[in-house]
């Protein structure tokens, strides 16, 4: 024979055992399938930012000042640990485009003509670079320029210092430094309102008495150098020339931004791939361990032919190997199509010039060795009890259990439970742990559909408390620089404005012993109302009359308790150091600041009451002419409607994140029907022997259903619960990943998600216990009686 | 001087002195052998008689390596199995014995030939399994499944699969128990056939007292003792028992 018998019978043990065979294979491969797509998701976002950054050499170091002469450039340079210093011109400038509303803002920046810059070169989508002589020749930012129509050869108007110009696009380009290309104080980027505009720098410098200065500075740092040794060095180099503060990397607007973005995923591409994995493996062990121990008595026949032990374990594993093998490659498959297809998406949203899908073999060993691993300990396992008896024994039923009078017995309950219920109620009081692992897989599949809906939740959550609760204002204006108080009441009496408020916000560094962050000062008017002072709840949280309020997160990273004070150095004007009062605690979800009232902060920057913000609530039947008129004011930098704000975050962070929560409740759900089939399944073939003798002694089938399908009905109910338990502690130890400097979302999951997940569970319910119901009718009552197995 | 219970005439090729075996049920212990001896000689066709729960499926599974006694000695050939660990009794019934249960204990997934191959595949000289099929007279059937098999067929598939190796001993727990009276003739007739064309030494329990009239010896078992030993003075053709 060609093939020996042995494996005759695994062939057919494979066809016989079909739907549960692809049931497990399913959950093996969704369990796969989410832990490589959000792995290699990870893994290729990561890759095409580093190599970005590579090839376009983003800096180290960023540095602003107001004026520094040129020459600076030589002593910057020589900074121990500079590899090179770029010294640039940038300015912020207003772009009125007929199809906008109110001019869009731009950040002008310089680049040397006729070659890349050294440092942060620009990835030229289109047309060419600028070309000296050419003064009005411009590069724009490739999102903006798409949004409005503009190519090469496109001229447009931009107003440089209350000049207008007329700019011609030469060619669009992208940066790693623009990847989230965002206006200052702006929550989200914003294609269509936002640019970037790179021009010669002779052309530049003269719109801004600049000839021969720079205002703005980036180095590109040596290996291994210090990089706070050489930001403080910056520092002191800048500080004659108004230096508005140094920062590496991870503090510059972009990278800050896509690190936050990033890091919402991490949180889901690490903890979450090895949950799902973890609650496949489970599943796999137990699911398996009983599909094993279903054949004990054939186990025992070949040992008593004189099988090894060997043989009939290795026996087994091919069987177990063959399940896992098949989920494994549909895992990989699926698992791979989604991570290039999340990839594609999230690098189309940076618009990442280098896309390359990476699947680290490492990922792919993981997945299969876990699972494989899992099925095998869990055979393995059951095999080793079966062969560990002598054959006569275990071609034996196993030994009963020893009987007790059950609790609800003896407790006189049970006689008002029919003879089925009474089974029941038996079975699952003498078989508490099988009842136990039938009800923990049951609710780790509830707590995976659970995690995978959390997301949106915690986005929801603090889209409604920052959107709903904190900011009320209809459209929020940015001065061009801090103005008198009363611009306030000036912008109060402009046609359909209803009420404004005004805010201070004030860069600072916040610092404790060596350490500092950089952080914002902000000040409200005493009675707040557009824009209050929220937990991460959504709860209001009062300003002291005197002292800060830091968020609670920049508290607990200095050591600082209110009643203590903290030392703020302010980054503007005179440039002061102030020791302030900490009156309070405020556990927000993002960010690291510094909240007071305005009235406490003009005294502490011994200024009279300036604004840099104001915050309009106006008619909505003239919004459009109130914000034709701020548009025309020229103390305005930006006008940016709350409304707008919160739809563009909604289509940009959540919609990502939505994305991930469908494909991740899809496999979770998946997960959940597989695991309740199978146990439905295996306890259908533990249990025929048994129900078809109580056919053969006249109960209905019905009634046998009721037996078995009760049982099943006890388990999902008991897992509900506990896996709405786990589900949520989950989701608190995947929050636990993000950083906390950027993201504090509060562990929130929402009523209609645990609907969802019991829902789910419910239908696995209904859907096995159907499919189970089919099989109990065709019981072969004779047969079943007249072997034993 | 030899004792009742052997026979003097033949070789022993299995021999047991004061075997005991005690099951732990839970907390209670239950005595299912208290003490037996036994020798089953070479070519011998045995019957162990005894009620239920008298302990001669207990002896029959010890003697054939499928569970351990608790003590006393067992030696099959001279060599002691009382202390032969679970390898080696595998080696033993791999090589020496062949089973026959009350409940086939056929592979349901496996054809006749294939059950029958299972053995053949692992043992050192045996039939082809279309001929230990052909012997049991089931050559015709060798491509059905169990469940396409009645119950006598399913058991002489049984039997041909545990004689296809050639064993030295066939050990038969209650071959006819599940069988209407027919068809535990013709499976009877098998083993009989079996044991005197083959020359394989038999052991076969039953509770049923006439088939003992088949037998060389009849060994009579009752609360985990032997009670009697009796040889039939002539051997009764399985084809002439009636019940």
């Amino acid at each position: 024979m060609l093939v020996d018998a042995l494996h005759r019978k695994l062939f057919r043990n494979l066809a016989e055992l079909r739907g549960q065979l692809v049931t497990i294979a399913l959950v093996v491969a969704c369990g796969i399938a989410a832990y490589v797509c959000l792995r290699s998701t990870w893994d290729s976002l990561l890759f095409s930012r580093t190599t970005y950054y590579e090839r376009y050499r983003f800096a180290d170091v960023f540095a602003t000042c107001k004026r520094a002469p040129e020459a600076l450039r030589g002593r910057l340079e020589a900074i121990p640990g500079v590899a090179i210093a770029e010294t640039r011109v940038t300015e912020r400038v207003l772009i009125p485009l007929d199809d906008l509303p109110e001019p869009a803002s731009g950040r002008v920046v310089s680049i040397p003509a006729g070659r890349s810059p050294a440092l942060d070169a620009l990835f030229l989508r289109s047309g060419r670079l600028v070309e000296p002589g050419h003064n009005d020749e411009v590069v724009l930012l490739e999102t903006f320029a798409k949004g409005h129509d503009l190519t090469p050869g496109s001229r447009f108007p931009v107003v440089f210092n209350g000049q207008r110009r007329q700019l011609r696009v030469v060619g669009t380009a992208a940066s790693p430094e623009y990847i989230m290309a965002m206006a200052p104080g702006d929550l989200t980027p914003d294609p269509l309102r936002f640019a970037v505009l790179w021009m010669d720098r002779d052309a530049l410098a003269p719109a801004f008495q600049m000839q021969g200065a720079f205002n703005d500075l980036t180095l590109r740092l040596q290996p291994g150098a210090s990089e706070p040794a050489v930001l403080e060095a910056v520092d002191t180099l800048l500080e004659p020339y108004g230096g508005l503060g140094t920062v590496g990397r991870s503090k510059q607007l972009s990278h800050f931004m896509l690190s936050g973005e990033l890091s919402q995923l991490e949180g889901m591409a690490s903890v979450v791939p090895v949950i799902f994995l973890g609650v496949a493996a489970f599943l796999l062990n137990v699911v398996l361990s009983r599909l094993v121990f279903l054949q004990r008595s054939q186990i025992a026949a070949l040992k008593a032919l004189g099988y090894r032990d060997l043989t009939i374990g290795l026996h087994f594993l091919e069987l177990v190997s063959v399940i896992v093998l098949l989920g494994a490659a549909g895992g990989l498959g699926l698992g791979i199509w989604f991570g290039r297809m999340m990839t594609e998406l999230y690098a189309a949203f940076f618009h990442f010039p280098v896309l390359e899908y990476r699947l680290a073999p490492s990922v792919v060993f993981a997945a299969v060795g876990i699972s494989l691993l899992a099925a095998l300990a869990g055979a393995l396992f059951t095999v080793r009890a079966v062969v560990r008896l002598p054959p006569a024994e275990a071609m034996r039923p196993p030994a009963p259990t020893i009987y007790h009078r059950t609790v609800l017995e003896r407790l006189g309950l049970l006689a008002l439970l029919g003879p089925a219920a009474r089974m029941v109620v038996r079975e699952i009081e003498r078989r508490p742990l099988r009842l136990l692992l039938s009800s923990v897989g049951i609710a780790m599949a509830v707590a995976i559909t659970v995690i995978g809906q959390f997301w949106g939740d915690a986005m929801d959550f603090m889209i409604d408390v920052q959107f709903g609760g904190a900011m009320r204002e209809d459209l929020t204006v940015v001065f061009t620089e801090p103005r008198p108080a009363r611009a306030v009441r000036e912008l109060a009496h402009l046609p359909g404005v209803l009420r404004v408020e005004g805010l201070r916000e004030v860069p600072v560094r916040v610092r404790s012993g060596a350490g500092f962050r950089d952080s914002i000062l902000i000040g409200y008017p005493d009675e707040p109302d557009l824009r209050r002072l929220l937990d991460q709840y959504g709860k209001p949280h009062p300003l002291p009359v005197s002292g800060v309020v830091l968020t609670d997160k920049l508290a607990e990273l200095f050591d600082i308790e209110p009643g203590q004070s903290v030392t703020l150095e302010v980054r503007e004007g005179d440039r002061r150091h102030l020791d302030v009062l900490v009156s309070g605690l405020v556990g927000e979800s993002f960010g690291l600041r510094v909240h007071a009232r305005a009235a406490t902060v003009a005294p502490l920057l011994g200024e009279e009451p300036l604004v840099t913000t104001a915050l309009l609530l106006v008619d909505p039947a003239t919004a459009g002419a109130t914000r034709a008129r701020l548009k025309e004011l020229p103390a305005v930098a930006s006008v940016t409607r709350r409304d707008n704000l919160a739809e563009r975050f909604v289509e940009q962070s959540r919609a990502m994140i939505v994305t991930f929560s469908i494909i991740l409740t899809l496999f979770a759900s998946v997960i959940a029907v597989g695991v309740v089939y199978n146990n439905a399944r295996v306890a259908l073939s533990m249990r025929s022997r048994e129900l078809a003798s109580l056919r053969v002694l006249g109960f209905s089938q019905a009634e046998v259903g009721a037996i078995l399908l009760g049982e099943l009905a006890v388990q999902v109910l008991l897992a509900i619960p506990a896996g709405l338990a786990i589900g949520t502690w989950l989701a608190g130890l995947m929050m636990s990943t993000v950083d906390p400097e950027t993201y504090r979302f509060p562990v929130v999951v929402s009523a209609r998600s645990y609907a969802f997940a019991v829902v789910v569970a419910l239908v696995s319910g209904v859907i096995s216990a159907l499919l189970v119901r089919r099989r109990l009718q065709s019981l072969d009552l004779i047969g079943v009686l007249k072997t034993r197995d | 001087m030899t004792s009742p219970l052997e026979n003097p005439a033949a070789v022993p090729v299995i021999e047991a002195r004061g075997l005991t075996k005690i099951y732990q049920m839970g907390e209670v212990e239950v005595p299912a052998l208290r003490g037996v001896d036994f020798v089953l000689g070479e070519g011998e066709f045995v019957v162990l008689l005894g009620a239920s729960g008298s302990g001669k499926s207990t002896l029959l599974n010890l003697l054939g390596g499928l569970d351990v006694p608790t003590d006393g000695w067992l030696a099959y050939r001279g060599r002691e199995l009382t202390h032969l660990g679970e390898a080696g009794l595998t080696a033993y019934r791999r090589h020496h014995v062949g089973f026959v249960f009350q409940f086939y204990n056929l592979i349901p997934s496996l054809t006749a030939l294939e059950n029958v191959a299972l053995v053949t595949e692992i043992a050192e000289d045996p039939l082809s399994p279309a001929e230990a099929l052909e012997l049991v007279g089931l050559g015709p059937r060798r491509d059905h499944f169990p469940s396409q098999l009645s119950g006598g067929e399913q058991q002489r598939v049984a039997i041909a699969r545990a004689i296809a190796k050639r064993p030295d001993v066939l050990l038969c727990d209650e071959p006819t128990g599940a069988l209407d009276f027919q068809t535990g003739v013709l499976v009877l007739e098998v083993i009989e056939r079996v044991n005197a064309e083959l020359g394989t030494t038999t052991a076969v329990i039953t509770h049923n007292a006439p088939v003992a009239r088949i037998a060389d010896r009849v060994v009579m078992l009752a609360d985990g003792l032997v009670h009697g030993v009796e040889a039939n003075a002539t051997r009764v053709p399985a084809s002439e028992l009636t019940w």
